[in-house]
This record gives structure tokens, C-alpha cells and sequence, in this order.
């Protein structure tokens, strides 16, 4: 306190008006933000790890004399429950393919545009990116059509060039990669434009240079272009595993969580164990389990690429 | 730059523009089904364009679906997020770069801490806490959300560290007080973030889905894409009012993009890149 009054003090042209009426217009200006901050995020959060320690159902929901303790036993509950390995197993698979896939056509799409050859570059990026901004609901009901067995597009094409028609969202084994190929066609414009950024820092000198040694393609990607962009990539990375493990509205429009319980994701049964049965506490620990995760694969994913770095 | 004819370059561009026909034909072909008459689109091959074009189902939705309605409450909701937001995390982010008060930095070093937490998680608690208020399936319940934006704090902080302070100690001199310096000195510089955050709230708030389909319990109260939710739902069949509905769904954020995208792109990346 007196030190930041010190340094305020020492500052050149001091008005008369002294530091304390600054310092209490600057609570001022921040109190509104931090209160909403408190009571509506940090609250809530605290409470969901204290809910998930209670039996809070629908009877507690009716009185809260019904609201009892039980320590761990939501958690043990749920790791006995198939359901909620189902869900995790769907969540990590759309992860696992989902993650990898985005990347990947983000990061083909931004080298693609990057090259000085591309004319009208801005109308294409904008172009690319316009899938982001739209409403989730309203693409996801449109994808359920392009998707559709009989009538969608997708399938149309696919019969075009002598494939047989797949029953995209009708199959266990093929609803998770469509609804991939939604999410990856909704998303991949926005992790795109962060490499576009990136790719833009990088001198074309270094590209010409490596040219003239007589580097191909593949070898100036892989030692001029990748060492660029590797702490972004990593950035992207976390980003996208935290947004891949958050999928709820996909499933909840396109499948409701079908067929077979095959696109549950972790998020959709949260919303069924808590709004659906009620049962408040148990999905608390659900959306406790989750950010848990997200926390241990963001850790993992930061030591690789130390490990990696420390290698090179 | 030589004139003579590179096949490379004509490659490379036709590359591109067959990807963007891909990824942009699937928003095209949705309003051109929402033209289509009742059942066209049910038929092998999908038909591209409408036959006879209709706006039936535009005006089955206003009239019987209860459309409108839900535009109003999408833009209410919108509008009032974008208001309380700027509101709420504008002066807070100016605070935060330029005035100096006791244990701001560490506060801040928590803030930053707390965005790696997924709001989702609080979703429960804070149900019941509105419950408890009395707010659940009301337009306050669902704006809570919004004046608790620590990415929006933090973006504008960001933007406001480049202000001079030469600028606001001679507004101090002239005798300003602290308000009228953030009226009249800094909300002009701060323009720019400004229109972007406002930006980023209005299209998140109308996209949102889990929040409102959570807190709006009530089909009067309903935004645009729980209705639309709901609606496709019951309407798997038919596919022409559904993409009409889409239409009116995405239509105005879409357009909003377009207008606005420098400021939308811009401060993407300044979120992301140098965060």
C-alpha cells in the first residue's frame, strides 16, 4: 500500500488532487466487474465442488431439509456407472480424432492462403471463417439434413463417384465422425486465421534461403515453417482439447445423444444428470471430472512440448 | 512479377476457390431450400434450387410457429448483454491498465488464473442461486452470465496499456476528475476494442445455447436457437421450414460479421496471439 502510494508520489507532474481519490476511483471503476466476477463465476464454482459432495436431488430441490452429506459418493457412483464411461469414451474419441482433424485443416487451409501466389486473399480468409460466426443450433439442424441418409447432399455425392450411402447419423459406428465433420467444417476457420497471423511473421527470406539451398516442400515446412509456428501450435492445441471436450449442442440437436448412446458426450450427460433426473449433486461432480481433465491433458500437453523443445 | 502464364499460380488459386465453394455451399444451399415448396427437399437427387420459389414457410414460422417472438427475445437479450458488458468490463479493463491501486497486480495474475476454469462448471450452482433469487426464466437470469466476462476484462486491458499517460496526467493537471477523464479522454481511444467487444458479446449472446436452454424454462421466453432446438425436434421431417428457421437464425449475425469483421478479426487475434 505504501509503496504503490510512494511510486504515485514520485511520479513527474503531480496533479493537487492527491493519489488516495485516484486509487478510490480506480475500486470504483473495477468494483462492478470484480462483484460480478465473484458472486456469478468464482461462487458458483466453489459451490459446485461442495454440491457435488452432497446428495442434492429433486427432494432436496423441494426442501432442502432432504440435503445430506455423503462425501465422495457421487464420485464413486459415477466411476461404477457404464453411462459415464460411455460418456467419457465418447468425449475423448471426439477428442482424439476431432483435435488432430481440426488442426490439420486449419493448418493446411492457412499454408494454402499464405502462399504469394493467392490472389484476394482477405475475401477468402473471410470466407473460411464465416462458418464460425454463425449460430451452432442452426448449422447443426442444417448438417442434420446434408447428413440425412436418403435426401442429404452428402450421401448424394458420395453415390455420385460409386461409394455406397452411409448412414451418417443413424450408426453408431459412423455418428461420431459425422458430427466431426460438422464440428471441424464450423470451427477450423477460426484456429486458420491464428496461423495465418503467425505465418505472416515468418521472413520469406528464410523460405527463399532454404529454397536456394534446394530444401523441398516437405523439408522447408519441416525446419523453416513448423519451428515458427510450434508455440502456437501448442496454443491451438489446448484451446482446441478444452473446446473438444466441451461439445454438448452437437449431440443435443443432431442425435440426442444417439444412436446407442454413442455421441453422450460429458457434457450432455451433465445437462441430463442435472436437468433432465435432477440429481444437482452428482452432476456437479460430473462438471468436477471434466475440468479435471481438461486441466491433466493441458499439463500433459505443456510437458511434451517442453520435452520436445529441450530436445531440439 | 512476369506476365507470362504460370500454371502453379492458376492451380493454386483454383484450389482455393473450389474450397470456399465447399465450405461455403452448404450456407447457400440452406437458403435455397427455405424457398422450396412443402416436401421438395424430400426427394432423390436433392434438388439445388427451388422449383417454384416460396416464402410459405418464412410465414408458417411468424404465423403459427411463434417466430417472432423469439427474434424479439434473441435481440432483446442480445442487445441488453452487449449494454451490461460494456458497462461492467470496459471501465474495469481502463482500471486495470492504467490506475494504480492497491494489490491490482496480483488480482489481475488471479483473473488470468481463472480463465483456464470453464464457466460450465458453475452451471449448476448457479441455477440454483437464480432459483433461489426468483430469476430463473427471466431475462435477467440469462444476462448473468455476460457481466461476468474476465476474457472481456481482460481484452480491453490489453488495448488500454497503450494509452500515453502523458495524455491522462494532463487532463489531471487541467483539473479532470477520474470520470471525466475515462468519459471524455479515454472511452474515444478505447473505441475501437470497444466496437469489438461489443461485437464478440452481441453474436455470443445470440448464439448461446446451453445457458438459455437451461435458465428459460418458459416456450414464451425462448431465443432463437432453444426454439430452434426444440422445433427441430418435433420437425425432423421437414426440412424446408427448418432451414427457413436457420435462415432467420443466422441471417443477422452473419451480416452483423460481415459489416463489422476488421474489428471482429482484429481482436481475435489479439485475444489469442499475443495472450
Amino acid at each position: 500500500m505504501t509503496a504503490v502510494e510512494a511510486t504515485i508520489a514520485a511520479e513527474p507532474r503531480r496533479p493537487a488532487a492527491n493519489p488516495r481519490t485516484r486509487s478510490r476511483a480506480a475500486w470504483g471503476f473495477v468494483a462492478p466487474a470484480l462483484i460480478a466476477i465473484a458472486v456469478f463465476f468464482a461462487v458458483p464454482v466453489f459451490a459446485a465442488l461442495l454440491l457435488s459432495l452432497t446428495d442434492f436431488d429433486i427432494y432436496a430441490l423441494a426442501d432442502l431439509r432432504n440435503l445430506r452429506f455423503v462425501g465422495l459418493d457421487n464420485y464413486v457412483n459415477l466411476f461404477s456407472n457404464p453411462l459415464f464411461w460411455g460418456a467419457m469414451k465418447n468425449t475423448g474419441l471426439f477428442a482424439l480424432i476431432g483435435v488432430p482433424a481440426s488442426i490439420a485443416a486449419s493448418l493446411a487451409a492457412a499454408l494454402l492462403l499464405n502462399a504469394r501466389i493467392i490472389k484476394w486473399r482477405p475475401v477468402w480468409r473471410v470466407a473460411f471463417f464465416a462458418p464460425f460466426v454463425t449460430t451452432l443450433v442452426a448449422t447443426a439442424v442444417l448438417w442434420n439434413y446434408l447428413l440425412h441418409t436418403r435426401y442429404g447432399l452428402i450421401n448424394w455425392a458420395l453415390t455420385g463417384v460409386g461409394l455406397p450411402a452411409v448412414d451418417w447419423l443413424g450408426s453408431p459406428a459412423t455418428s461420431i465422425p459425422a458430427i466431426l465433420i460438422f464440428v471441424v467444417w464450423k470451427t477450423f476457420g477460426y484456429n486458420m486465421l491464428i496461423f495465418l497471423a503467425v505465418l505472416q511473421t515468418v521472413p520469406d527470406e528464410l523460405h527463399e534461403a532454404a529454397r536456394i539451398d534446394g530444401a523441398r516442400a516437405w523439408t522447408r515446412f519441416r525446419h523453416v515453417t513448423l519451428p515458427a509456428i510450434a508455440p502456437t501450435l501448442l496454443l491451438v492445441s489446448i484451446i482446441s482439447v478444452a473446446s473438444f471436450f466441451q461439445l454438448f449442442a452437437e449431440p443435443y440437436v443432431m442425435t440426442q445423444g444417439g444412436p446407442a448412446q454413442s455421441t453422450v458426450t460429458v457434457l450432455y450427460f451433465m445437462y441430463e444428470e442435472g436437468f433432465k433426473w435432477w440429481n444437482l449433486g452428482s452432476a456437479s461432480a460430473v462438471a468436477f471430472i471434466l475440468f479435471l481433465c481438461i486441466l491433466a491433458v493441458t499439463l500433459v500437453q505443456l510437458a511434451v512440448a517442453r520435452r520436445l523443445g529441450a530436445y531440439e | 512479377m512476369s506476365r507470362r502464364f504460370d500454371l502453379k499460380a492458376v492451380l493454386a488459386n483454383l484450389a482455393v476457390v473450389l474450397l470456399v465453394v465447399v465450405v461455403l455451399f452448404p450456407l447457400v444451399w440452406m437458403v435455397s431450400v427455405s424457398f422450396m415448396s412443402q416436401g421438395e427437399a424430400a426427394t432423390f437427387p436433392p434438388p439445388l434450387w427451388p422449383s417454384k420459389p416460396t416464402l410459405e414457410h418464412y410465414r408458417d414460422l411468424f404465423v403459427t410457429q411463434g417466430m417472432g417472438r423469439y427474434m424479439l427475445n434473441s435481440l432483446i437479450l442480445a442487445t441488453l448483454a452487449t449494454i451490461l458488458a460494456l458497462l461492467f468490463t470496459v471501465p474495469a479493463g481502463y482500471a486495470f491498465a492504467k490506475l494504480r491501486f492497491a494489490g491490482r497486480d496480483r488480482l489481475f495474475q488471479l483473473l488470468v488464473a481463472a480463465l483456464v476454469v470453464p464457466a460450465q462448471i458453475g452451471t449448476l450452482p448457479l441455477f440454483l442461486m437464480l432459483k433461489s433469487m426468483g430469476l430463473v426464466n427471466t431475462y435477467a437470469g440469462a444476462l448473468v452470465p455476460w457481466l461476468a466476462s474476465i476474457f472481456g476484462l481482460f481484452l480491453v486491458r490489453q488495448y488500454a496499456l497503450s494509452i500515453p499517460d502523458e495524455m491522462l496526467e494532463a487532463a489531471r493537471v487541467d483539473g479532470a476528475t477520474e470520470g471525466q477523464i475515462f468519459r471524455r479522454v479515454v472511452l474515444p481511444t478505447l473505441q475501437p476494442i470497444v466496437v469489438t467487444l461489443a461485437l464478440f458479446v452481441f453474436l455470443g449472446s445470440w448464439n448461446d445455447f446451453l445457458w438459455p436452454l437451461i435458465v428459460l424454462t418458459d416456450q414464451s421466453n425462448y431465443t432463437l436457437p432453444v426454439a430452434l432446438a426444440a422445433m427441430s425436434r418435433e420437425h425432423v421431417q421437414d426440412a424446408e421450414m427448418m432451414m427457413a428457421g436457420a435462415v432467420l437464425t443466422v441471417a443477422p449475425v452473419l451480416i452483423l460479421f460481415l459489416a463489422l469483421q476488421r474489428y471482429y478479426i482484429r481482436g481475435m487475434l489479439a485475444g489469442s496471439v499475443k495472450g
